[in-house]
């Protein structure tokens, strides 16, 4: 295999990664945003937190996986683009941090204020880590200050303005969508018909912001159409974004809940997908000097490590998928709480 | 303070809080698996209260390993930036090795070990405890390979790359296998796993010894007693034969940092003696208070008592790591072992002639000694990394050609400023602050409701077994597991 095949594949890898964790995580983050709105009492919150209880730390594993697999394939981007997103990324942690404690912690004691406290903390570490992510990634689209040698010159202040903050909120939009069809699976009685009058604002919202974002991307991020016009075949990808947006209502309308599920992770598929057709050959695009951008030419580990990577990609992902499939069905059907749940 | 001061910082501290929670998970899903194959063997419900508690415990401590790793992960790129871009292609496999063999396995089947017990078989359920401790193993194996290369490296080349007009270099991969097998791979990884071990043993003993002397759980204590003390004795005395091995490789491959550990600052053609105690004083190159036996040191590294040791001396100044630090924690780690072996073999002793629950005392030390273990795995941490300074890729030999090391002064992201990491240092000092207290808290509250006792579960099970399928999985239990379980509204 050539080199320059390797490398593409293990850009199309880490794609499948980034599509892995947004489903997964993203329905769970969608969880943990809409949970202090859909859930009256604390039965309701407990049974909202533990629909994800047996998931979100598998889920969860497909972003650090991503980390070491960037580190691996391409440690010039893995250390330029966290670098760059220093406070950010801190942020992020803090977050993810704060999501695994507010589950695992909140139960444990006997105490309305001490629910609270872990109840919000659950909010805010889910609402801000989908924000950040979707700020991270309008950054990335959009193109970073990027000096010689790799050394960010940008600041903090230069990776917040409106365009990496709209892909932020269309990212909560999103996530909440997603987690909403996904608790609408998971639960029943007055839980699952507050989400269902739930669900349909939270589409008009989305579907607003993914308008917006387009129009903003196609006149803010010119360079973002560019793949797209060179290769028509190309379009597919945004007319599949498209229907598949608009099979979210059709399928809640028809009592399908399962295939608006499914739709909604076709969204993040084909948008996940948008992003990398949109930043490719780049990892990251300077904007003071194209040739000092981070791409996949100059990012990319040896041939040698590519190819041995791939070997272990090759035995560790089938594993992973078959047990992914058990857990998820062992953990089928309405979630119950019983003597184990949070 | 400059930027390389506040990294070196941030990443010791991160690292050693991280560092608290893996080898207890490594441990205690041991004894848990343990506890859980014997109830497998004999179907006894006491057995299975032990496993159920011990789940609980593990369930805490592994949030805590998942929540603070995740940091790690990061923190090469946001703080190593150069360190990354020189080493990700031998680093990063492991790296992500460790993601794809390990954490999958491990949060994977972690969902049904925690929430799976009244869902899946128990033959499910003594698989799944496997396969999260095979897991917790795999996630140790990969990352101490990683740390072994950068002692140790082995099966790369350099490789000098034009990037933007400047040749950098980056060590890459020739032989993925010498370079996983580097020269102290196996004996740290063992080491290593071994402490983690000593850790889970003395940790299960512990609460058991604190029950014993509490007369509460009497039945399900000493059952796990059984296995903890046996496995404390064996570990310890592992643990010792590996720490040895470990260190008379020192002598080849980081002679540097054996003569920090001995604080062994002349090199003579007398044979060396080892110090016991001091206190070293590396400006003037001199031990106060040593207490030094002669003889000794050369012996345990030579196996020959009279072949002289090389000191600090023989290393370039400039490529020397602190002395005081590296000789203090290995000292401790090496007291605080042998009293381990001390007690394990007294604790052994008595368990044998039945005595154990009789001793006050010893269940006293017993009950304390999760804290030793804890203290000297952090400790042999640090003498391993203080003692490499100031090197974060050693520089080695391969092939007879000699490669180019990396100094940690030269890893750093050079885009970061001292002002951010000093925030995140200040964030993360605060959330780890909040997260010991609160982990503390709930462990603690764990181990005061303690097991339910074997007839307790007995009754719960024939509950759920009464129920039909779809009352068993809607009827919200009250009575059972306490902490475990709420009432509903």
């Amino acid at each position: 295999m050539s080199y320059d095949t390797l490398t593409f594949i293990w850009f199309v890898l880490l794609g499948v990664l980034l599509v892995g964790y947004s489903i997964l995580d993203g329905f769970d983050l969608g969880v943990g945003i809409l949970h202090p709105f859909v859930a009256k009492n604390d039965q309701e919150r407990r049974l909202v937190m533990n629909s994800i209880g047996p998931l979100w730390d598998g889920n969860e594993v497909w972003l650090v996986t991503f980390g070491g697999a960037l580190f691996a394939a391409f440690p010039v981007a893995y250390a330029t683009v966290f670098s760059s997103f220093y406070l950010a990324f801190y942020l992020l942690l803090t977050c993810l941090i704060g999501r695994a404690v507010s589950l695992e912690f909140r139960s444990k004691v006997h105490s309305a204020r001490w629910r609270n406290v872990w109840d919000i903390g659950f909010f805010l570490s889910s609402f801000t880590a989908a924000f950040l992510l979707g700020v991270a990634g309008g950054n990335v689209m959009a193109g970073m200050e990027l000096g010689a040698k790799y050394h960010y010159e940008g600041s903090l202040l230069s990776q917040v303005y409106w365009y990496p903050l709209m892909v932020g909120c269309l990212t909560v939009s999103l996530f909440a969508l997603h987690g909403g069809i996904f608790l609408y699976l998971k639960t029943e009685h007055d839980l699952q018909a507050r989400l269902k009058r739930a669900i349909t604002p939270l589409f008009y919202i989305f579907a607003s912001l993914y308008c917006l974002v387009t129009l903003a991307t196609w006149w803010h991020v010119p360079h973002a159409t560019e793949n797209i016009s060179e290769y028509p075949v190309l379009w597919i990808v945004p007319i599949l974004n498209a229907l598949a947006v608009l099979n979210i209502p059709r399928a809640m309308h028809l009592g399908k809940p399962g295939y608006a599920f499914f739709s909604s992770a076709m969204v993040i598929l084909a948008l996940a997908s948008l992003f990398s057709v949109a930043i490719f050959p780049n990892f990251m695009l300077s904007t003071i000097d194209p040739t000092y951008s981070v791409t996949l030419q100059n990012a990319r580990s040896s041939a040698g490590t590519l190819q041995t990577m791939l070997i272990i990609a090759a035995i560790g992902l089938p594993c992973v998928l078959s047990y992914t499939v058990i857990i998820y069905w062992i953990f089928r059907g309405k979630v119950k709480l019983d003597p184990h749940s949070y | 303070m400059d930027v390389e001061i506040l990294s070196r910082l941030q990443f010791a501290g991160t690292i050693m809080f991280h560092y608290l929670f893996p080898p207890l998970s490594i441990g205690l899903g041991l004894q848990l698996f343990l506890c859980e194959l014997a109830y497998f063997r004999t179907r006894e419900a006491a057995w299975e209260a032990a496993a159920r508690f011990w789940t609980r415990v593990f369930a805490v401590n592994f949030a805590m390993g998942v929540a603070t790793g995740i940091v790690m992960e990061f923190e090469f790129g946001t703080n190593w930036a150069a360190y990354s871009r020189f080493v990700g292609d031998v680093f990063g496999s492991a790296l992500a090795a460790e993601g794809i063999f390990a954490f999958f396995l491990e949060s994977g089947f972690l969902a049904v070990l925690v929430f799976g017990w009244d869902r899946v078989g128990p033959k499910m359920h003594l698989f799944s405890t496997l396969m999260v401790f095979l897991g917790s193993m795999f996630s140790a194996v990969w990352i101490v390979v990683a740390n072994s290369w950068q002692q140790t490296p082995a099966g790369y080349h350099i490789v000098w790359h034009d990037v933007q007009g400047e040749m950098m270099p980056r060590a890459e991969v020739t032989d993925f296998w010498t370079m996983v097998f580097n020269p102290s791979s196996v004996d740290r990884l063992t080491h290593t796993l071994i402490g983690a071990l000593v850790l889970g043993a003395f940790f299960v003993a512990s609460v058991c010894s604190y029950y014993l002397l509490k007369r509460r759980h009497e039945d399900v204590s000493r059952r796990c007693l059984s296995i903890a003390l046996p496995s404390a004795l064996l570990f310890t005395l592992l643990a010792a034969a590996t720490g040895h091995d470990s260190a008379q490789k020192l002598v080849e491959t980081q002679p540097a940092k054996l003569a920090a550990m001995e604080a062994h600052f002349h090199s003579s053609d007398e044979p060396t003696g080892l110090t016991l105690f001091g206190w070293p004083d590396a400006k003037n190159e001199t031990v106060h208070f040593e207490v030094k036996v002669p003889y000794l040191l050369s012996l345990m590294v030579f196996n020959d008592p009279t072949v002289p040791v090389p000191g600090m001396d023989k290393i370039p100044e400039d490529q020397r790591p602190p002395v005081w630090l590296p000789f203090q924690t290995f000292h401790l780690m090496v007291g605080l072992g042998t009293l381990m072996i001390g007690v394990a073999v007294v604790a052994c002793w008595c368990w044998y002639r039945k005595s154990y629950s009789e001793r006050p005392w010893l269940l006293w030390t017993v009950v304390f000694m999760p804290v030793a273990a804890m203290t000297a795995n952090q400790a042999g941490w640090i003498t391993a990394e203080v003692g490499r300074q100031p090197w974060i890729v050693y520089p080695s030999i391969q092939d007879g050609v000699e490669m180019m090391g990396l100094r940690t002064a030269d890893g750093l992201s050079e885009s970061v400023t001292a002002e951010q990491v000093l925030s995140s240092i200040i964030l993360f000092g605060v959330i780890y602050s909040l997260l010991f207290a609160v982990w503390v808290f709930v462990l603690n509250n764990k181990i005061q409701h303690g097991p339910e006792s074997g007839e307790e579960l007995t009754e719960y099970k024939s509950k759920l077994k009464a129920d039909s399928m779809s009352e068993k999985f809607s009827r919200t239990a009250k009575s059972f597991g306490g902490d475990m379980m709420e009432d509903g509204v």
